[in-house]
């Protein structure tokens, strides 16, 4: 208890900040302390980690933590992030995301930060629905449930994020969910620890809009959801298809090596600038260009 | 009805073909609204609800270039992010009316009112509609639709509304029956269309240096030809339902010796305002400009002709400029005239910041002594603003 207690008094931020804006109940203050205890478990200065986020009700985590926070446009987390990474490598970068920011409106950013491989963590808040503004159907909503703009079931289908951050190239990509919170944030742990594109996948409950419409009595009953309706992966292994309908799968679906985007781009450019042949075409260049300047001259016609 | 009921209830109304949509406070509850008319089988439109604004401004064009009456709702960083597209409607001619839940901008992040969003877009080519209110909306909206699809104008229109002062306050609202919507607005047949199959045509190919400019010209001919469309629209409005409109709103006007300009919400407060001073025997008068684009430049020259001072209110900022949009235009009206009438320009309300009676009274205090004096060097003032610069 003391623990936690240190963590939150080490990684909030007091005063005005707090309390949160969200719901009493809502898995994102679940979320965000699997977040600090992972980062408190790795020992980084806390001056040396920047946590982005687009926006949404998961966007408004990096008030409230005491990092270098970015709190940036709906979608766009990722893209922020990209930009810190690249200007400062040094720094362990976290962008904190909604299913819609991560999937919807962000989700081109999203299978590119994937395919790219830089050394990021993205934790998806995946409440399957707009939470913040009124539990519209986003692309993880399950098909038939609810939302306001899908009054009588959705009639599309949800993307599978952790698959398709695996198909889109991550090379960390973990599922788990609020209920499981000790496990989440050893997820996420491991995710940050990671070299590459990291996506953590968190299940989590906005009740206020998706659990009041698809007959949830309360929070704790989309956390008995949860702890009813997920497998770890290991037992997945050996149970059938019929048995893993309407089921979650909860785990480490990849760790892959795979070069690092940063690394790769500092390799090449060590590789130029000390491959002679590399260099004497980089020299041929600057002095056609020299020659050209010189011959555009007024001077010299 | 609030604002977003309103405007929910006038698309319901109207019917398109086709309607796209993604949320964005504080345009949410008017998509809900519009959704639940769908799901309810209250009006025959296709929806979709795609994944962005970006997408929505597309599939509305799309669905535009295919012929159909395609609508689409939006707010701040929305219309931002569909700013591409919004060119690109106009360019095409595509009659796509768009009600806007006026909000400002990011960053940093607010939700509230002010104009930045559609004084950002006043140069995409669409006709801006500002409303002063719920009924204002839904009426706009009912006449954006005829405005747009008019042979001489074919350009998109955007309905503009107050976020959360109009969107979610609500009033009575007059409605018109559904039978004399569907009387009103007709049927619509798109002059091109890429689903027609037996004169196929092709929509936003390369046109370099050789027809670029001359396409552009033929948008300026159409926004040319939409005042008088416009006003006309505007008084058969009126004969159909007792609200008749034109450009613009000339509120105790006439003999005004202090005219304050605005847009917006702002208006009704106003009017409350000019009618206190003109008790107290001050000479006030409001101008609320209904049309932004087209600018009615000569008229609203002409009708501020009799004021000693001008004040104008603006709720957004163009920086680096002299003054915000409203400002400049209205001097740049008046360049010329031979008027020489002593302008200040007032910004006011940005991220929702309160437009209080005692605020405008401030305004108008303002302009005796540049009514006295002409035109200050302190002419563009920071009204409610705390700290330097605010009055
Ligand atoms: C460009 C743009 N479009 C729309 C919005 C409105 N908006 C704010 S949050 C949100 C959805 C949030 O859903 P999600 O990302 O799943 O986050 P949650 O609130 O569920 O945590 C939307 C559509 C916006 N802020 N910016
Ligand atoms: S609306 Fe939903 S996601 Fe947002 S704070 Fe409330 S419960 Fe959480
Ligand atoms: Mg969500």
């Amino acid at each position: 208890m003391s623990e936690a207690i240190e963590v939150a008094r080490t990684y909030l931020r007091p005063g005005k900040k707090l309390p949160t804006v969200w719901c009493g109940g809502c898995g994102l203050g679940i979320i965000m302390s699997a977040m600090l205890r992972a980062i408190a478990a790795i020992g980084v200065d806390k001056n040396k980690v920047a946590v982005v986020s687009g926006i949404g009700c998961t966007g408004r985590m990096p008030t409230y933590v005491d990092f270098n926070t970015l709190h940036t446009t709906h979608g766009r987390g990722l893209a922020f992030a990209t930009g810190v990474k690249l200007a400062r490598p040094e720094l362990t970068v976290i962008a904190a995301m909604g299913d819609g920011d991560a999937l919807a409106i962000g989700g081109n950013h999203f299978i590119h930060a994937c395919r790219r491989n830089i050394d990021m963590t993205a934790i998806v808040a995946n409440n399957q629905i707009y939470g913040m503004t009124g539990g519209q159907y986003s692309p993880t909503t399950p098909h038939g449930k609810r939302g306001t703009t899908a009054p009588y079931g959705n009639i599309e289908y949800a993307f599978d994020t952790t698959a398709l951050a695996v198909g889109a190239g991550a090379t960390f990509v973990a599922r788990s969910s609020v209920y499981h919170a000790r496990e989440a944030g050893l997820l996420i742990e491991k995710a940050i620890r990671h070299k590459g594109f990291s996506v953590v996948e968190i299940i989590s409950n906005c009740h206020t809009s998706y659990g009041r419409m698809n007959k949830f009595a309360s929070p704790v009953a989309m956390l008995e959801w949860m702890r009813d309706n997920s497998v770890s992966i290991k037992a997945a292994e050996h149970m059938d298809a019929d048995a893993l309908e309407g089921k979650f799968t909860r785990g480490v679906m990849v760790e892959s090596d795979k070069p690092e985007f940063i690394q790769s781009y500092d390799e090449m450019a060590e590789r130029v600038a000390t491959d002679p042949a590399a260099v004497a075409n980089v020299k041929k260049v600057i002095q056609s260009y020299d020659a050209m300047a010189d011959r555009l001259k007024p001077e010299n016609g | 009805m609030t604002g977003n009921d309103a405007t929910a209830e006038a698309m319901r109304q109207i019917a398109p073909d086709v309607v796209t949509c993604f949320p964005i406070t504080p345009q949410t509850e008017l998509m809900h609204k519009f959704a639940e008319h769908v799901a309810d089988g209250d009006v025959d439109t296709e929806l979709v609800l795609v994944e962005s604004e970006h997408s929505a401004m597309s599939a509305a064009v799309g669905a535009a270039a295919a012929g159909a009456r395609a609508m689409t709702a939006t707010a701040a960083n929305g219309l931002a992010l569909m700013w591409e597209i919004v060119y690109i409607a106009a360019s095409y001619r595509l009659p796509i009316v768009m009600p806007v839940v006026n909000r400002a901008l990011s960053g940093p992040i607010n939700i509230h009112c002010d104009h930045s969003d559609t004084m950002g877009c006043r140069d995409t080519g669409w006709i801006q509609l500002y409303s002063e209110n719920a009924q204002e909306a839904y009426d706009n909206t009912l006449q954006a639709l005829r405005i747009a699809e008019h042979p001489d104008v074919l350009l998109p229109v955007m309905v503009t509304f107050d976020g959360f002062i109009l969107s979610h306050t609500a009033e009575i609202l007059e409605g018109l029956e559904d039978a004399e919507v569907k009387d009103w607005i007709g049927t619509y047949e798109a002059k091109y269309s890429i689903l027609n199959t037996d004169d196929p045509v092709t929509i936003g190919p390369l046109d370099l240096q050789d027809y670029y400019f001359e396409h552009k010209r033929q948008q300026v001919e159409g926004m040319r030809h939409a005042p008088d469309v416009i006003r006309e629209i505007g008084r058969a409005y009126g004969e159909l339902c007792g609200r008749s409109y034109d450009l613009f709103e000339a509120y105790r006007l006439e003999d005004a010796e202090l005219a304050v300009v605005a847009l917006g919400s702002t208006c009704g407060t106003t009017k409350v305002v000019v009618d206190e001073l003109r008790e107290q025997g001050v000479k006030a008068g409001l101008l609320k400009i209904r049309s932004f684009r087209p600018f009615p430049e000569a008229e609203i020259a002409e009708a501020l002709g009799n004021a000693k001072a001008i004040g104008v209110l603006d709720r957004s900022i163009s920086f680096g400029a002299p003054g915000g949009p409203v400002h400049k235009e209205i001097k740049a009206a008046l360049y010329g005239t031979g008027h020489e009438i002593g302008i200040v320009n007032y910004i006011y309300g940005l991220g929702g910041r309160d437009m209080s009676m005692n605020d405008i009274k401030t305004a108008f205090a303002g302009l005796e002594k540049v009514a006295r004096e002409g035109t200050p060097d302190d002419n563009i003032r920071f009204l409610g603003l705390r700290g330097e610069g605010g009055v």
